[in-house]
């Protein structure tokens, strides 16, 4: 734990966290990890935060008049301009002498690492008191499943159709954890839904970090996953065993990471439960474990670890 | 809150916004933003939570704006924006026309433009006072010409900070984002709500036509100047031609029209200042008292006309007056509009009234032969 971190108050468990809702009442899809990632994070940050949320799921489903789901103050922001309004928000309210507040957004992966990317560089040039939080599901699930930045090798999306020829997505995942690190963030760390206890405390820390704070939790989509909607959970920790996601945080300018497998459980079957990987040859799973491999030859070499 | 992004010829105004601040004079948030987008997101986000804000930009970074320009509008966000008007790419052009603003005149703000460097100063304080009364709350765009506005030096009276202070008192509303009295803004709405929102809009958009009247007197009683509302007129008491004009050109033309009026013509001006709310009333009401009248345009919609040409049309229109109106396309790309181009648009107006001059469009000091 860091030094401007040490000391302040503990993350939320099972027994503490508080009954209180806030973003309730709303319509997503039956086993949404957005929306488990978002009733989380509002559960830590609690009722004095300003949450923002572009266009995407979240303000489809949650943002609709007369039937607003937040409990807290929160509006929807432009597409690109997710980071510009909680930095506007964050300069009001010292204009206006506002104290013991968060502020808070939510983008999907497309509103971040996409059309988001460049406002949210600015929030980190800037080091605005911000916690910026992406809900990674690897496609824009909300216009109805199509390839993003985030959007996985080999993924199938309705705009990277698996047919004879082209077997999915042909792009890799953008690395946002390192990019906004290389930024110069404050505070920066992924996480998953199927890791709870790790992403409250992460969501925590945020809350004390005098700077621009990027969570980037993974959050499984069964819709457009083509998953049944009780695996969320467990696609959430399954990811991460088998080594395609990994818990890192990066802070004082260094990797840290927060969970090292000693032995990855099988690739193969993390992605033969989806109905998005279908498609793929042997072939292309050994080409996916190869990338894994590298990635995490150089995660295991260059970043400190923690046992957990 | 200030934020705002560079782009020529807006640079002067945020230069020296960003020392006043350093200096202390201006109490404010200065946010340095990586966009135009970015600059009007954030001043979305301070008005969320009440705060006062302020932006400047001007041709392709109003442009990379208009998505945010509507959604200030239709979030009823009082903002202030200047925009020093430019011409847009391409071909690529830093000097004046007005083809950037007009573009957007749809997008839910109040227009208004300056003739000189008085009026915009003043009708910076002026617009908060618009744009944040309770009936209005709609953002204001004060646009100045570029480099005729922004980049000369004229002598103006500086109102002192306690009048201002005065003027315009901390912004106070019930409609913002309250750590006591949670609130969800800017929402989606469906079908059967939309078109409420929007009639609201546009109510507000009119109510505006009272107020703006109301602070320009309530300004002349402090300040001792004073502008007329949604229009000016000038020399229009006995005239029977009038060229309407927006912006910086008026200057040129009221010595143009002192000229033509000691040599007997009966001509006058009428300055439009604010194109939204458009002063409808005003435009039927001098159709009415006169015989031609012609519309400057430093902007053009291709394939049909100007737009200020359009509006002032619609009006006339509505008058039933039947009056010749005619349409000058000039100055684009920062074409110099000299006292002679005025001349001829007089001339081509008397032509027309005689039935010489059949076309209703001219474009003025083109430079190259039309051939028809």
């Amino acid at each position: 734990m860091s030094e401007c971190i040490a000391g302040r108050a503990k993350a939320p468990n099972a027994l503490t966290i508080t009954d209180k809702e806030f973003f309730y009442g709303h319509k997503a899809c039956a086993g949404c990890g957005g929306s488990v990632a978002v009733r989380l994070i509002m559960k830590v940050l609690g009722e004095r935060t300003f949450t923002v949320v572009p266009a995407g799921c979240i303000s489809a489903v949650g943002f609709m008049y007369p039937q607003l789901c937040f409990t807290n103050n929160a509006l929807i922001s432009t597409f690109a301009g997710t980071a510009s309004m909680m930095s506007g928000i964050a300069a009001g309210a010292k204009a206006l002498g506002l104290k013991d507040f968060q502020v808070l957004g939510i983008a999907g992966d497309g509103g971040t690492a996409d059309i988001g990317l460049q406002a949210l560089s600015g929030a980190i040039d800037r080091r605005d008191k911000v916690i910026f939080v992406c809900y990674d599901n690897e496609a824009y699930m909300n216009t109805g499943i199509q390839k993003s930045g985030l959007t996985p090798l080999g993924a199938k999306t309705t705009t990277t159709p698996a047919g004879r020829n082209i077997r999915g997505s042909r792009t890799r995942k953008k690395n946002m954890f390192e990019i906004v690190a290389a930024n110069g963030i404050d505070y920066a760390a992924t996480a998953s839904v199927g890791y709870i206890p790790d992403f409250l405390n992460k969501i925590n820390k945020a809350k004390f970090v005098d700077g621009t704070s990027y969570i980037h939790v993974f959050a499984p989509c069964p819709t457009g996953w083509g998953t049944p909607t009780y695996c969320t959970i467990d696609l959430g920790k399954d990811v991460v065993d088998c080594g395609l996601w990994y818990l890192a945080e990066y802070e004082n300018g260094e990797f840290v990471l927060n969970k090292n497998p000693k032995e990855f459980t099988s690739v193969k079957d993390y992605l033969s439960r989806q109905g998005r990987f279908r498609h793929l040859k042997d072939e292309d799973i050994e080409q996916i474990i190869r990338d894994r491999d590298r990635k995490w030859e150089i995660i295991r070499k260059s970043w400190k670890t923690k046992k957990n | 809150m200030i934020s705002a992004y560079p782009i020529t010829p807006q640079t002067t105004v945020v230069e020296r916004l960003s020392e006043m601040v350093e200096d202390g004079s201006l109490k404010s948030e200065f946010m340095h933003v990586e966009s135009e987008h970015s600059a009007l997101s954030a001043c979305m986000g301070a008005s969320s939570i009440g705060a006062r804000t302020f932006t400047a930009t001007s041709s392709q970074g109003l442009l990379y704006m208009a998505e945010c320009l509507h959604y200030a509008s239709g979030g009823r966000f009082p903002i202030v924006m200047m925009n020093a008007n430019r011409s847009l790419a391409l071909p690529w052009s830093i000097y004046g026309d007005q083809r950037d603003s007009l573009s957007l005149l749809d997008c839910g703000w109040i227009q208004v433009y300056a003739e000189d460097a008085q009026e915009s100063l003043d009708m910076v304080i002026q617009s908060y006072a618009i744009a944040e009364n309770l009936k209005v709350l709609t953002p204001v765009m004060l646009n100045l010409d570029g480099f005729a506005l922004t980049h000369t030096y004229e002598v103006l009276e500086v109102p002192s900070s306690e009048d201002v202070d005065a003027f315009l008192p901390p912004f106070q509303t019930p409609y913002k984002m309250d750590l006591n009295s949670p609130k969800n803004m800017a929402f989606s709405s469906g079908p059967g709500d939309n078109m409420q929102f929007k009639y609201q809009q546009h109510k507000a958009m009119l109510d505006a036509i009272d107020v703006i009247r109301d602070v320009d007197e309530s300004f002349f009683r402090l300040f001792g100047r004073r502008y007329g509302g949604l229009v000016e007129e000038y020399r229009c008491d006995d005239a029977e031609m009038v060229l309407v004009t927006l912006g910086s050109i008026t200057g040129t033309c009221r010595v143009v029209v002192d000229e033509l009026s000691q040599e007997g013509w009966k001509v006058g001006l009428l300055k439009i200042r604010f194109m939204r709310p458009f002063p409808e009333k005003e435009i039927m009401e001098l159709s009415r008292r006169v015989m031609a009248v012609g519309v400057i345009d430093k902007d053009i919609s291709f394939g049909y006309e100007g737009t200020v040409f359009t509006n002032v049309n619609s009006a006339i229109a509505k008058a039933r007056t039947g009056i010749l109106t005619m349409n000058f396309i000039a100055g684009l790309g920062g074409r110099d509009i000299s006292r002679q181009d005025i001349r001829q648009m007089f001339l081509h107006l008397q032509e027309g009234l005689l039935g010489l001059e059949k076309n209703s469009m001219q474009f003025i000091n083109l430079r190259v032969a039309i051939d028809e």
